[in-house]
Protein backbone atom coordinates (compact mmCIF):
# COMPACT_ATOMS: atom_id res chain seq x y z
CA UNK A 1 0.00 0.00 0.00
CA UNK A 2 1.38 3.39 -0.87
CA UNK A 3 3.07 5.34 1.87
CA UNK A 4 1.41 8.98 3.01
CA UNK A 5 3.72 11.85 3.34
CA UNK A 6 4.13 13.91 6.23
CA UNK A 7 5.35 16.63 8.25
CA UNK A 8 5.30 17.54 11.38
CA UNK A 9 7.78 19.41 14.30
CA UNK A 10 9.84 16.83 16.13
CA UNK A 11 11.58 18.72 19.22
CA UNK A 12 11.40 21.90 17.74
CA UNK A 13 13.08 20.72 14.27
CA UNK A 14 10.77 20.66 10.83
CA UNK A 15 10.20 16.90 10.08
CA UNK A 16 8.86 14.94 6.80
CA UNK A 17 8.20 11.77 6.44
CA UNK A 18 6.62 9.01 4.47
CA UNK A 19 4.66 6.80 6.82
CA UNK A 20 2.65 3.34 6.75
CA UNK A 21 -0.95 3.61 6.35
CA UNK A 22 -2.41 2.75 9.83
CA UNK A 23 0.98 2.65 10.98
CA UNK A 24 1.32 4.07 14.80
CA UNK A 25 3.30 7.21 15.67
CA UNK A 26 5.67 5.24 17.93
CA UNK A 27 6.69 2.80 15.16
CA UNK A 28 7.19 6.09 12.76
CA UNK A 29 9.09 7.86 15.33
CA UNK A 30 11.66 4.83 16.41
CA UNK A 31 12.11 3.05 12.80
CA UNK A 32 11.77 5.70 10.08
CA UNK A 33 12.94 9.59 12.15
CA UNK A 34 15.13 7.72 14.31
CA UNK A 35 14.07 9.08 17.29
CA UNK A 36 14.54 6.08 19.49
CA UNK A 37 13.77 7.90 22.94
CA UNK A 38 9.75 7.16 23.17
CA UNK A 39 9.67 3.60 23.87
CA UNK A 40 8.13 0.37 23.08
CA UNK A 41 6.35 -1.29 25.84
CA UNK A 42 2.72 -3.03 25.63
CA UNK A 43 1.47 -1.94 22.35
CA UNK A 44 -1.94 -1.33 24.40
CA UNK A 45 -1.48 2.08 26.25
CA UNK A 46 -1.49 0.45 29.52
CA UNK A 47 2.32 0.98 30.63
CA UNK A 48 2.83 4.74 29.04
CA UNK A 49 6.66 4.29 27.97
CA UNK A 50 5.69 5.57 24.52
CA UNK A 51 4.42 9.23 26.39
CA UNK A 52 5.13 11.97 23.78
CA UNK A 53 3.90 15.48 24.05
CA UNK A 54 1.60 16.30 21.06
CA UNK A 55 0.12 20.11 20.84
CA UNK A 56 2.21 20.18 24.87
CA UNK A 57 -0.86 17.62 26.07
CA UNK A 58 0.73 13.74 26.46
CA UNK A 59 -0.50 11.43 24.73
CA UNK A 60 0.55 7.24 23.84
CA UNK A 61 2.40 7.21 20.51
CA UNK A 62 1.81 3.46 20.47
CA UNK A 63 -1.94 4.36 20.43
CA UNK A 64 -2.02 7.31 17.38
CA UNK A 65 -2.63 7.21 13.96
CA UNK A 66 0.91 8.07 12.75
CA UNK A 67 -1.04 10.16 9.77
CA UNK A 68 -2.91 12.72 12.27
CA UNK A 69 -0.11 14.53 13.63
CA UNK A 70 0.35 16.32 10.41
CA UNK A 71 1.16 19.78 10.68
CA UNK A 72 1.21 18.81 14.67
CA UNK A 73 3.91 20.09 17.41
CA UNK A 74 5.64 16.56 18.76
CA UNK A 75 7.97 16.59 21.71
CA UNK A 76 9.75 13.88 23.21
CA UNK A 77 12.74 12.95 26.05
CA UNK A 78 14.69 13.24 23.16
CA UNK A 79 14.87 16.60 22.57
CA UNK A 80 14.74 17.67 26.38
CA UNK A 81 17.95 17.91 26.71
CA UNK A 82 20.24 21.56 25.56
CA UNK A 83 23.40 20.17 24.18
CA UNK A 84 25.59 18.76 26.78
CA UNK A 85 23.04 20.16 29.54
CA UNK A 86 20.51 17.83 30.70
CA UNK A 87 16.55 19.07 31.43
CA UNK A 88 16.14 19.59 35.16
CA UNK A 89 13.92 16.41 35.46
CA UNK A 90 16.53 14.52 33.77
CA UNK A 91 19.59 15.79 36.29
CA UNK A 92 16.62 14.98 39.07
CA UNK A 93 15.93 11.35 37.79
CA UNK A 94 19.17 10.78 37.59
CA UNK A 95 20.92 12.21 40.72
CA UNK A 96 17.74 10.61 42.69
CA UNK A 97 17.94 7.03 41.24
CA UNK A 98 14.34 7.47 39.85
CA UNK A 99 15.49 5.14 36.91
CA UNK A 100 16.80 1.97 37.82
CA UNK A 101 16.17 -0.04 34.49
CA UNK A 102 15.17 3.10 33.03
CA UNK A 103 12.72 2.06 30.32
CA UNK A 104 9.97 4.14 32.08
CA UNK A 105 11.84 6.95 32.35
CA UNK A 106 11.46 8.61 28.46
CA UNK A 107 7.32 8.23 29.20
CA UNK A 108 7.82 9.04 33.41
CA UNK A 109 9.85 12.62 32.13
CA UNK A 110 7.11 13.55 29.53
CA UNK A 111 4.40 13.05 31.36
CA UNK A 112 6.50 15.15 34.17
CA UNK A 113 7.18 17.58 31.59
CA UNK A 114 3.37 17.88 30.77
CA UNK A 115 2.74 18.55 34.34
CA UNK A 116 5.45 21.44 35.29
CA UNK A 117 4.92 23.03 31.82
CA UNK A 118 1.08 23.90 33.60
CA UNK A 119 2.11 23.45 36.99
CA UNK A 120 5.41 24.82 38.32
CA UNK A 121 5.11 23.78 42.12
CA UNK A 122 2.64 20.31 42.04
CA UNK A 123 1.75 18.95 45.69
CA UNK A 124 3.01 14.82 45.62
CA UNK A 125 -1.05 14.23 44.90
CA UNK A 126 -0.79 15.97 41.58
CA UNK A 127 2.14 14.63 40.40
CA UNK A 128 1.11 10.96 41.56
CA UNK A 129 -1.96 11.67 39.48
CA UNK A 130 -0.12 13.01 36.69
CA UNK A 131 2.58 9.66 36.23
CA UNK A 132 -0.56 7.34 37.50
CA UNK A 133 -0.70 6.20 33.28
CA UNK A 134 3.15 5.23 33.68
CA UNK A 135 4.03 1.60 35.23
CA UNK A 136 7.25 1.73 36.67
CA UNK A 137 8.06 -1.77 38.23
CA UNK A 138 11.35 -0.74 39.75
CA UNK A 139 11.72 2.16 41.45
CA UNK A 140 8.28 1.84 43.62
CA UNK A 141 7.29 5.27 42.39
CA UNK A 142 8.25 7.70 45.84
CA UNK A 143 12.13 8.55 43.91
CA UNK A 144 10.51 9.49 40.70
CA UNK A 145 7.84 11.23 43.03
CA UNK A 146 10.47 13.28 44.83
CA UNK A 147 12.87 13.79 41.76
CA UNK A 148 9.71 15.32 40.06
CA UNK A 149 9.52 17.31 43.23
CA UNK A 150 13.23 18.37 42.61
CA UNK A 151 13.02 19.03 39.74
CA UNK A 152 10.34 21.53 40.07
CA UNK A 153 12.46 23.16 42.57
CA UNK A 154 15.02 23.79 40.32
CA UNK A 155 12.96 25.06 37.81
CA UNK A 156 11.36 27.65 39.66
CA UNK A 157 15.16 28.85 41.52
CA UNK A 158 16.44 29.28 37.54
CA UNK A 159 12.93 31.45 36.90
CA UNK A 160 13.17 33.82 39.31
CA UNK B 1 -1.42 -6.89 6.88
CA UNK B 2 -2.01 -3.61 5.88
CA UNK B 3 -4.74 -1.25 6.64
CA UNK B 4 -6.04 1.60 4.12
CA UNK B 5 -7.22 4.91 6.41
CA UNK B 6 -9.75 6.80 5.11
CA UNK B 7 -11.10 10.26 5.65
CA UNK B 8 -14.12 12.18 5.37
CA UNK B 9 -15.20 15.79 6.39
CA UNK B 10 -18.40 14.37 7.78
CA UNK B 11 -19.62 11.93 9.73
CA UNK B 12 -22.56 11.12 7.43
CA UNK B 13 -20.03 9.91 4.82
CA UNK B 14 -17.61 8.09 7.03
CA UNK B 15 -20.87 6.02 7.95
CA UNK B 16 -21.25 4.76 4.81
CA UNK B 17 -18.58 3.27 4.24
CA UNK B 18 -18.82 1.42 7.37
CA UNK B 19 -19.36 -2.51 8.17
CA UNK B 20 -17.67 -5.42 6.16
CA UNK B 21 -13.89 -5.07 7.04
CA UNK B 22 -14.08 -1.20 7.84
CA UNK B 23 -13.87 0.01 11.12
CA UNK B 24 -14.52 3.70 12.56
CA UNK B 25 -11.72 5.16 14.77
CA UNK B 26 -12.38 8.07 17.02
CA UNK B 27 -9.53 8.61 20.04
CA UNK B 28 -8.14 5.16 18.96
CA UNK B 29 -7.44 3.33 22.11
CA UNK B 30 -9.44 0.65 22.14
CA UNK B 31 -9.03 0.58 18.05
CA UNK B 32 -4.97 1.36 17.59
CA UNK B 33 -4.49 -1.85 20.28
CA UNK B 34 -6.48 -4.37 17.67
CA UNK B 35 -4.30 -2.65 14.92
CA UNK B 36 -0.66 -3.57 17.03
CA UNK B 37 -1.69 -6.75 17.99
CA UNK B 38 -2.93 -7.58 14.33
CA UNK B 39 -6.11 -8.20 14.40
CA UNK B 40 -7.18 -9.50 11.04
CA UNK B 41 -11.22 -8.53 11.46
CA UNK B 42 -10.62 -5.64 9.65
CA UNK B 43 -8.67 -3.47 7.00
CA UNK B 44 -9.49 -0.21 7.00
CA UNK B 45 -10.05 2.48 9.20
CA UNK B 46 -12.59 4.84 8.26
CA UNK B 47 -11.90 8.38 10.42
CA UNK B 48 -13.99 11.73 9.95
CA UNK B 49 -12.93 15.47 11.08
CA UNK B 50 -16.43 16.81 11.25
CA UNK B 51 -16.94 19.62 13.54
CA UNK B 52 -19.70 18.45 14.95
CA UNK B 53 -17.90 15.79 16.90
CA UNK B 54 -16.52 18.63 18.99
CA UNK B 55 -19.24 20.77 19.95
CA UNK B 56 -20.75 21.20 23.71
CA UNK B 57 -24.13 22.97 23.86
CA UNK B 58 -26.67 23.36 26.14
CA UNK B 59 -30.34 23.69 25.46
CA UNK B 60 -31.54 24.27 28.28
CA UNK B 61 -30.64 21.57 31.25
CA UNK B 62 -29.75 19.27 28.63
CA UNK B 63 -26.31 19.02 27.11
CA UNK B 64 -25.48 17.74 23.91
CA UNK B 65 -22.04 16.44 23.89
CA UNK B 66 -20.41 15.39 20.69
CA UNK B 67 -18.80 11.76 20.23
CA UNK B 68 -15.54 12.94 19.81
CA UNK B 69 -15.12 15.06 23.11
CA UNK B 70 -12.37 13.86 25.25
CA UNK B 71 -12.38 12.59 28.93
CA UNK B 72 -9.67 15.70 29.21
CA UNK B 73 -11.92 18.48 27.52
CA UNK B 74 -14.95 17.00 29.55
CA UNK B 75 -12.81 17.29 32.98
CA UNK B 76 -11.76 21.14 31.86
CA UNK B 77 -15.97 22.34 30.44
CA UNK B 78 -17.48 23.80 33.15
CA UNK B 79 -21.01 22.54 32.66
CA UNK B 80 -19.90 19.21 32.46
CA UNK B 81 -18.71 19.37 35.26
CA UNK B 82 -21.02 16.47 36.87
CA UNK B 83 -19.11 14.43 34.80
CA UNK B 84 -15.73 15.43 35.79
CA UNK B 85 -15.26 13.19 38.46
CA UNK B 86 -16.19 10.09 35.99
CA UNK B 87 -14.12 11.16 33.56
CA UNK B 88 -11.06 11.61 35.71
CA UNK B 89 -11.51 7.81 36.58
CA UNK B 90 -10.74 7.04 33.20
CA UNK B 91 -6.83 6.12 32.61
CA UNK B 92 -3.94 8.35 33.15
CA UNK B 93 -3.62 12.04 31.94
CA UNK B 94 -2.21 10.81 28.23
CA UNK B 95 -5.68 8.07 27.61
CA UNK B 96 -7.71 11.11 28.63
CA UNK B 97 -6.12 13.33 26.01
CA UNK B 98 -7.23 10.68 23.23
CA UNK B 99 -10.23 8.70 24.68
CA UNK B 100 -13.60 9.87 23.69
CA UNK B 101 -16.98 9.94 25.07
CA UNK B 102 -18.34 8.32 22.00
CA UNK B 103 -15.70 5.30 22.14
CA UNK B 104 -16.35 4.27 25.74
CA UNK B 105 -19.83 3.30 24.42
CA UNK B 106 -18.51 0.35 22.85
CA UNK B 107 -15.83 -0.41 25.24
CA UNK B 108 -15.79 -3.86 26.43
CA UNK B 109 -15.45 -4.45 29.75
CA UNK B 110 -13.59 -4.21 32.37
CA UNK B 111 -13.54 -0.51 30.37
CA UNK B 112 -16.91 1.46 29.84
CA UNK B 113 -16.33 3.92 33.12
CA UNK B 114 -18.01 6.52 31.26
CA UNK B 115 -21.00 4.49 29.64
CA UNK B 116 -21.66 3.22 33.28
CA UNK B 117 -22.62 6.51 34.42
CA UNK B 118 -24.00 8.07 31.17
CA UNK B 119 -26.61 4.59 31.58
CA UNK B 120 -27.42 6.25 35.12
CA UNK B 121 -27.87 9.56 33.91
CA UNK B 122 -30.50 8.26 30.90
CA UNK B 123 -28.04 9.61 28.43
CA UNK B 124 -29.53 9.41 24.59
CA UNK B 125 -27.41 8.34 21.56
CA UNK B 126 -28.03 10.78 18.12
CA UNK B 127 -26.55 8.59 15.17
CA UNK B 128 -24.97 10.00 12.04
CA UNK B 129 -27.76 9.04 10.24
CA UNK B 130 -29.96 11.50 12.42
CA UNK B 131 -31.75 8.30 14.43
CA UNK B 132 -31.82 8.75 18.06
CA UNK B 133 -31.91 5.82 20.49
CA UNK B 134 -31.24 5.58 24.17
CA UNK B 135 -28.48 4.55 25.42
CA UNK B 136 -30.08 1.54 27.41
CA UNK B 137 -31.89 0.23 24.30
CA UNK B 138 -28.23 0.50 22.41
CA UNK B 139 -26.43 -1.25 24.80
CA UNK B 140 -29.19 -3.84 25.30
CA UNK B 141 -28.55 -4.70 21.53
CA UNK B 142 -25.28 -6.99 21.31
CA UNK B 143 -25.37 -6.60 17.32
CA UNK B 144 -22.57 -4.49 16.26
CA UNK B 145 -23.38 -0.82 15.17
CA UNK B 146 -23.41 -0.17 11.38
CA UNK B 147 -23.66 3.45 11.95
CA UNK B 148 -21.33 5.91 13.53
CA UNK B 149 -22.46 8.17 17.21
CA UNK B 150 -23.03 11.46 16.80
CA UNK B 151 -23.39 12.98 19.96
CA UNK B 152 -25.25 11.98 23.37
CA UNK B 153 -27.44 14.60 24.97
CA UNK B 154 -27.67 13.90 28.70
CA UNK B 155 -29.66 15.80 31.21
CA UNK B 156 -27.56 17.56 33.93
CA UNK B 157 -28.64 16.09 36.96
CA UNK B 158 -29.82 18.15 40.27
CA UNK B 159 -26.75 19.04 42.72
CA UNK B 160 -25.81 15.67 44.73
CA UNK B 161 -28.12 13.42 42.99
CA UNK B 162 -25.76 11.78 40.57
CA UNK B 163 -23.06 9.78 42.79
CA UNK B 164 -20.13 7.34 41.01
CA UNK B 165 -18.02 4.83 42.25
CA UNK B 166 -15.09 3.04 40.33
CA UNK B 167 -13.64 0.30 42.62
CA UNK B 168 -9.82 -0.69 41.18
CA UNK B 169 -7.42 -2.57 43.30
CA UNK B 170 -4.57 -0.33 42.09
CA UNK B 171 -4.14 3.07 43.55
CA UNK B 172 -4.01 5.90 42.68
CA UNK B 173 -5.63 4.73 39.08
CA UNK B 174 -6.41 1.47 37.53
CA UNK B 175 -8.44 -0.59 35.56
CA UNK B 176 -12.48 -1.18 37.34
CA UNK B 177 -12.85 -4.09 38.98
CA UNK B 178 -16.25 -2.73 38.88
CA UNK B 179 -18.35 0.72 38.63
CA UNK B 180 -21.29 2.02 40.31
CA UNK B 181 -23.10 5.06 38.80
CA UNK B 182 -26.46 6.26 40.81
CA UNK B 183 -28.90 8.97 39.94
CA UNK B 184 -31.38 9.51 43.14
CA UNK B 185 -33.47 12.27 43.19
CA UNK B 186 -35.18 13.03 46.88
CA UNK B 187 -38.60 13.87 47.89
CA UNK B 188 -38.95 15.25 51.92
CA UNK B 189 -35.71 12.79 52.86
CA UNK B 190 -37.12 9.60 51.16
CA UNK B 191 -35.96 8.61 47.36
CA UNK B 192 -38.27 9.65 44.46
CA UNK B 193 -36.80 8.47 41.03
CA UNK B 194 -34.13 6.42 40.95
CA UNK B 195 -31.70 4.92 38.63
CA UNK B 196 -28.76 2.80 39.41
CA UNK B 197 -26.20 1.71 36.58
CA UNK B 198 -23.20 -1.17 37.34
CA UNK B 199 -20.28 -1.52 34.89
CA UNK B 200 -18.39 -4.80 35.06
CA UNK B 201 -21.09 -6.50 36.42
CA UNK B 202 -22.28 -7.75 33.01
CA UNK B 203 -20.71 -7.66 29.20
CA UNK B 204 -21.87 -4.61 28.93
CA UNK B 205 -23.34 -1.63 31.82
CA UNK B 206 -26.37 -2.77 33.25
CA UNK B 207 -29.06 -0.68 35.41
CA UNK B 208 -30.00 -2.84 38.41
CA UNK B 209 -33.59 -2.52 37.83
CA UNK B 210 -34.76 -4.52 41.29
CA UNK B 211 -32.55 -2.68 43.05
CA UNK B 212 -33.85 0.52 41.75
CA UNK B 213 -37.53 -0.67 42.58
CA UNK B 214 -36.79 -1.55 46.63
CA UNK B 215 -35.46 2.35 46.64
CA UNK B 216 -38.38 3.64 45.73
CA UNK B 217 -39.80 6.02 48.07
CA UNK B 218 -37.65 3.97 51.10
CA UNK B 219 -35.16 6.24 53.48
CA UNK B 220 -31.76 6.69 52.57
CA UNK B 221 -30.75 4.57 55.73
CA UNK B 222 -28.99 1.10 56.81
CA UNK B 223 -32.71 -0.54 57.36
CA UNK B 224 -34.59 1.78 54.12
CA UNK B 225 -32.11 0.46 52.02
CA UNK B 226 -31.60 -3.15 53.04
CA UNK B 227 -33.69 -4.60 50.32
CA UNK B 228 -32.30 -2.57 47.62
CA UNK B 229 -28.79 -3.93 48.79
CA UNK B 230 -30.33 -7.75 48.57
CA UNK B 231 -31.73 -7.34 45.04
CA UNK B 232 -28.98 -5.52 43.48
CA UNK B 233 -27.01 -8.43 42.23
CA UNK B 234 -30.17 -9.62 40.76
CA UNK B 235 -29.60 -10.09 36.39
CA UNK B 236 -26.25 -9.59 36.98
CA UNK B 237 -24.07 -11.51 35.04
CA UNK B 238 -20.15 -10.75 36.53
CA UNK B 239 -17.02 -12.10 34.60
CA UNK B 240 -14.75 -14.48 36.26
CA UNK B 241 -11.13 -12.65 35.18
CA UNK B 242 -7.88 -12.04 36.62
CA UNK B 243 -9.30 -9.21 38.54
CA UNK B 244 -11.54 -10.76 40.39
CA UNK B 245 -14.10 -13.85 40.13
CA UNK B 246 -17.90 -13.43 39.56
CA UNK B 247 -18.55 -15.06 43.18
CA UNK B 248 -16.32 -11.91 44.59
CA UNK B 249 -17.96 -8.65 42.50
CA UNK B 250 -21.29 -10.38 43.73
CA UNK B 251 -20.45 -10.14 47.52
CA UNK B 252 -18.62 -6.71 47.19
CA UNK B 253 -21.38 -4.98 44.39
CA UNK B 254 -23.55 -4.03 47.48
CA UNK B 255 -20.88 -2.90 49.56
CA UNK B 256 -20.48 -0.23 47.47
CA UNK B 257 -23.68 0.62 47.13
CA UNK B 258 -24.49 1.22 50.24
CA UNK B 259 -21.47 3.00 50.63
CA UNK B 260 -22.51 5.33 47.65
CA UNK B 261 -26.02 5.66 48.98
CA UNK B 262 -25.14 6.52 52.66
CA UNK B 263 -22.33 8.74 51.95
CA UNK B 264 -24.74 11.07 50.16
CA UNK B 265 -27.37 11.43 53.32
Amino acid sequence: MAKKPISFVLNGQDTSVFVEQGGNLLDELRRTVGDLSPKFGCGQGTCGACTVLINGEPQLSCLVLAERVEGQRIDTNGGLAEGPDLHPLQKAFVEGFAAQCGFCSSGMLMAAKALLDRNASPSRDEIAEAISGNLCRCTGYEPIIDAIVVAAENMRRRTT
Amino acid sequence: MSIEVKSFDTLRQASEVLGGSAQYIAGGTLLMRKVNYGDQSFNQLVQSTDPALKQIQSQGDEILIGAGVTMSEIMQHPQLQFLGEVARSVGGPAIRNMATIGGNLFAPRPYGDMATALLALDANLHWASGQQQSLEQFLERSDAARDIVHSISVRQPPTGAFQYLKVSRVKPKGVSLLTVAVLLNRENGRTGNVRIAFGGMAPEPRRAMAAEQALQGASLDESGIQRCLAACTEGMAPADDSLASSWYRNEVAPVYLKRLLLQRS
